[in-house]
């Protein structure tokens, strides 16, 4: 699923035009990348969180060369799925499974 | 940090524990789009909703300029209690993966390009 059809599926749940409701989704996924960029935590109940893991700078190598390369340290934004999604994502796909043999 | 609405200052409420939650992304949705509170937190609700939906029915969501939330098949495989050495058998199972988007990765780097700079 895209953004795009994330946008219809919202608004056709509730009393909201497709621009409104693009305007919520904008506004939810940049508030998420703002507060993320200010290395604050996200925690969303029954889905997951969000936190910023710091990578340390290292020394990598070209594969194709073999040539040194310094790697710079960075902040790699990392989602945890709350227990509920986690569940949820597991059982359904080996209900489908079971379904089909 | 402050952010701007509507040419009103406001502090994020976030700041007080330094954690986002939903009740910070209704009350942002609420200021920004001007309906009541609670259509903004049922917004915000059917939302996420649908995404657990879609990945529920096994279906990958992208989310452009933020994210992907990918579902991964994990085979069968063996391992150990750590604790008592005994060997289990791991089922096979399908786990959430989350791959931020390069826009995403830039944001949480802003601050971080003068490490780059000296050769």
């Amino acid at each position: 699923m895209t953004k795009a059809e994330l946008v219809e599926k919202v608004a056709n749940q509730i009393n909201l035009t497709k621009k409104q409701t693009e305007v919520v989704v904008n506004t939810v996924f940049s508030s998420i990348t703002d507060s993320l960029a200010e290395g604050k935590k996200v925690e969303l109940r029954g889905f997951g969180s969000f936190r910023i893991r710091q990578r340390n700078a290292r020394v990598g190598r070209n594969p194709k060369s073999g040539q040194k390369v310094d790697v710079p340290s960075k902040k790699v934004p990392f989602f945890k799925a709350g227990k509920e999604l986690r569940e949820l994502v597991d059982e359904n796909i080996a209900e489908q499974e079971n379904q089909e043999s | 940090m402050i952010f701007i609405f509507f040419g009103e200052i406001i502090l994020n409420k976030a700041d007080s524990n330094g954690t986002l939650v939903k009740a910070d992304i209704v009350d942002l949705v609420y200021e920004k789009v001007g309906f009541t509170r609670q259509e903004a937190a049922q917004a915000v609700d059917i939302l996420f909703e649908e995404i657990k939906n879609r990945l529920a029915q096994g279906e990958n969501v992208r989310i452009s300029r933020f994210a992907s939330f990918i579902l991964r098949k994990k085979n069968a495989r063996n391992a150990r209690n750590p604790k008592t050495g005994e060997s289990i058998r791991i089922s096979p199972r399908t786990v959430l993966t989350f791959k931020p988007s390069k826009q995403l990765l830039a944001s949480t780097n802003q601050e971080t390009h003068e490490d780059t700079s000296n050769s």
